[in-house]
């Protein structure tokens, strides 16, 4: 095999950061490249190098062997080096075959061509064993299926090297399967992928070699046949995987705090990707973290809104420490002791253009004035302090710019939003989705502890893991319907799997 | 060095609208050494104190990535309202029959009304936005037209003018020696609306509405009211403008402040905040105000005609807005 692309001892600094030293990068033709890291580590600004969208310092690239330097996002696509962002970068009211080729359309002229432009696309996704009509528009698909269309993009453009930031991070167990299988095919082609996670599992699954990134320096680099999961760990972190937090008790109580009796939705036609519910029932008690487990799309998210009265539901009867109550929208849920931490960070929980401050008081700013509505900014700054110490918060200063900060500070930040609230019920999407190994360890740890002190936790995860790990009790969901229950000591992967994705299985409990 | 640089631009993204206001100052003061008399100065405030006035409230808008383009038309029909019942009512007798020559020659009372009328022009615009879902671009520039339709039709077209010396003197007075009442009234209502939006829930709230929606109503903000409430606000802000400036020309019209709009506008962007929300201030409203001033009245000791000034401004306004968005991606690179 030879190097398709080689980054020779790459230099970057930011303002009061040196975010790379001396880092090097070596992917061969054909290869899955595992690109690991904590959030902060330099695996971004490395792809962002690569990408045109950062100029490094110093250092140098060779691309197919020659000496390039990369200017523009533009001219690295053209030389074949795609990226797949975490955030997509589709055009939402356009169709899929007018996004894979989106400024290399197929006509005359100026005329577009609708027929080659469908039969081409066709052509690419049937590569990819894709069964979706080109014409779709991409609102109406889910994420895994959006991520296939920049990968079918990705591919249509001739692409050398692809570098897939985060791709599995927003996709359930299945969805997962089939990407890495895509991996594998593209492998098979002799496309080189660079694959950045935080799931080691699939690393150990899919890549052929790693290199590990530490504080903006390399950390180890080694085919993946020469390493184990802990090896890796500790080239990440600098300690072995027996340190990741494991809960030892259950705090649950028999004391219920919520209860939902056939919760109901619609089906909303401007949002087809949005799941109705049919019928959910379940409840949670004092101290308890409760477990929804459910593919993406399964209606998990669905539920948690509805019920924290950031969308309408149909039908449904929602009763909060035995009181029934109604729930109008999220100040209804606020008043009443209910906080949610949603599933996307950056879009429905950060103010990034505010500081770390404001974010973690926005909910909490009711208890932190003075005569007519002003902000006492003593009492804020107090409070803001003791979260930065109970929770660890990593941050240059509290006016440090929330969007400057890594993702596991982030959510801590929105954690702490709602800790300051005093909640009786913690409603967490996806609580550690997108951060690092160590930080998703404090997140877990901190979870415990707050079960401990009797606030209820209803935890959403796409990881199976996480929710085995972390559950007192577990539901499954499928399409809009709970599909089953079970208790921390008899859950497995393997049922929870069942329950999740096949059709016909029935509750137990 | 490299981050040293770095900082240097944010710096100077940050004071950029203040340092160009000065540039201005020094290349003017250079060119005519008058233009620095305090004569002209106290003008230059004056020129700009209603326009600026309602940036002021303009500036809410914008925080919540809104914008308000009916200030101008709703600025004539709350002048012109304010105007008439001052001098006995006689058009709002003609169009409505009831008798309002009892509140004739109250200046509380007319000043008063032509806030309320701003206010209800405001809510009516911010209930449209908020309820209706129609976007603020529409909403206000069906009521840039709604309004300079019913001030036309409120004074048949004509203007009411000839005021006593009670009511022009919030136009035309001066207190302290030089300084023109209109310029105190905008610098403080400057300094109390940047008070309202630095140190008070309500001003966190705005930021926090504009720089992101959902995640504002998700941490159990009423964005609505919110969002009604700025469109209220700049109501208020024309509707006073509409006052102050039918005072300060001893004339009402019903094409008073056609065209404000723009250099309202012009005067919250040039001052940094951004259209797309969540970032700004009213300290860069006051500054992005006093520049626009301070380019017209230089093109005027220059001699340079009307006309190019509006070519001039019009320029810098796509200018301040590329400036802002050059620096924040070289912040990035």
């Amino acid at each position: 095999m030879t190097a398709i692309l080689e980054m020779r001892s790459i230099n970057k600094a930011f303002p009061g950061v040196q975010a790379l030293s001396e880092v090097t990068l070596t992917v061969e033709r054909g290869q899955i490249h595992g690109l690991l890291g904590e959030n902060g580590a330099g695996k971004s600004t490395l792809m962002k190098i690569l990408a045109g969208v950062y100029a490094p310092d110093s250092g140098e690239i060779l691309f197919d062997g020659a000496s390039v330097s990369i200017a523009t996002p533009h001219q690295a696509q053209q030389m074949g080096i795609v990226t797949i962002y975490q955030e997509f970068t589709l055009v939402p009211h356009l169709t899929i075959a007018e996004n894979v080729f989106i400024g290399r359309e197929p006509g005359v002229g100026a005329f577009l061509s609708w027929g080659r432009l469908r039969d081409q696309t066709r052509a690419v996704m049937d590569g990819l064993g894709i069964t979706l009509d080109p014409m779709t528009p991409v609102s109406a698909l889910s994420v895994a299926e959006q991520q296939m269309v920049e990968i079918a993009r990705a591919l249509s453009m001739q692409s050398k090297v692809i570098v897939m930031d985060e791709p599995t991070s927003a996709l359930s167990e299945h969805e997962v399967h089939q990407l890495l299988d895509i991996c594998r095919d593209l492998k098979a082609k002799g496309i080189s992928i660079i694959f950045i996670t935080h799931h080691l599992e699939e690393v150990m699954r899919v890549c052929d070699h790693i290199t590990v990134l530490r504080d903006g320096r390399n950390a180890g680099s080694a085919p993946i046949g020469d390493v184990t999961l802990d090896n890796i760990i500790q080239m990440m972190v600098g300690r072995s995987a027996s340190e990741l937090f494991k809960r030892t008790q259950s705090y649950a109580t028999a004391e219920t705090v919520l209860s939902v009796r056939d919760l109901r939705t619609a089906a909303d036609p401007n949002n087809p990707n949005k799941t109705a519910l049919h019928g959910i029932s379940f409840e949670v008690r004092r101290g308890e973290i409760l477990g929804i487990a459910g593919l993406i799309g399964a209606g998990r998210t669905e539920a948690a809104r509805a019920i924290f009265g950031a969308d309408r539901f149909e039908h449904g009867a929602i009763t909060f420490e035995g009181k029934p109550v109604a729930i109008r929208s999220p100040l209804d849920a606020i008043r009443l002791g209910i906080g949610l931490i949603p599933e996307d960070r950056k879009q429905q929980a950060l103010f990034l253009a505010l500081a770390v401050r404001e974010n973690l008081s926005i909910a909490a700013l009711g208890r932190l004035l003075h005569w007519i509505n002003f902000v006492r900014f003593d009492a804020e700054r107090q409070m803001v302090e003791r979260y930065r110490q109970a929770l660890n918060i990593r941050m240059s200063g509290q006016d440090q710019t929330v969007g400057n900060l890594s993702g596991g500070n982030q959510q801590k930040v929105v954690i702490a939003r709602w800790l300051a609230m005093e909640p009786k019920l913690l409603i967490v999407d996806e609580p550690t989705r997108g951060i690092d190994v160590a930080a998703k360890a404090e997140v877990h740890q901190l979870l415990d502890e707050l079960a401990s002190r009797g606030i209820a936790i209803v935890m959403i995860s796409s990881e199976l893991p996480e929710i085995l790990s972390m559950s007192d009790r577990i539901l499954t969901i499928r399409e809009g319907r709970l599909t089953g229950e079970f208790q921390r000591a008899e859950a497995t992967e393997e049922r929870l799997m069942q329950a999740m994705a096949l059709s016909g299985a029935s509750a137990s409990s | 060095m490299n981050s040293r640089r770095i900082d240097v631009i944010r710096l100077l993204g940050q004071f950029a609208p203040f340092l160009f206001l000065i540039a201005l100052v020094l290349i003017f003061t250079s060119l005519n050494p008058r233009f620095l008399l305090p004569l002209n100065l106290w003008n230059i405030l004056r020129q700009v104190s209603i326009t600026g006035l309602i940036a002021i409230g303009m500036t809410f808008v914008i925080l919540t990535a809104g914008i308000d383009l009916s200030v101008g038309s709703l600025l004539a029909l709350a002048g012109l309202v304010c105007a008439d019942i001052y001098k006995g009512g006689e058009f709002f007798t003609r169009l409505f029959g009831a008798d309002v020559s009892g509140l004739a020659g109250n200046v509380a009372i007319a000043a008063a009304l032509a806030m309320i009328i701003g206010v209800l022009g405001g809510l009516i615009q911010g209930i449209a936005v908020t309820r209706l879902g129609v976007p603020a671009f529409v909403v206000t520039l069906g009521g840039l037209s709604v309004f300079r339709g019913a001030a036309l039709q409120y004074s048949n077209g004509g203007p009411i003018s000839t005021f006593d010396a009670t009511y022009n003197f919030w136009g035309q007075g001066k207190v302290l020696g030089d300084v023109p009442v209109p310029v105190i009234i905008f610098l403080a209502f400057a300094v109390v609306a940047h008070i309202i939006l630095r140190y008070t829930r309500y001003g966190r709230h705005v930021y926090a509405v504009g720089g992101n929606i959902e995640a504002a109503r998700l941490s159990g903000l009423n964005t609505r009211r919110l969002i009604l409430s700025v469109y209220v606000i700049v109501g208020f802000f024309a509707g006073l403008g509409g006052f102050v400036l039918s005072s300060r020309l001893n004339s009402s019209e019903a094409v008073a402040g056609n065209g404000y709009e723009l250099t309202v506008i012009a005067s919250v962007v040039i001052g940094g905040t951004s259209l797309f929300g969540g970032r700004g201030s009213v300290l860069g409203t006051v500054v992005g105000s006093v520049l626009i001033g301070v380019l017209n009245n230089g093109l005027v000791l220059m001699n340079v005609s009307s006309y190019v000034q509006q070519i001039v401004i019009g320029c810098i306004i796509v200018l301040a807005v590329w400036f802002d968005q050059f620096i924040k991606a070289r912040q990035k690179r």
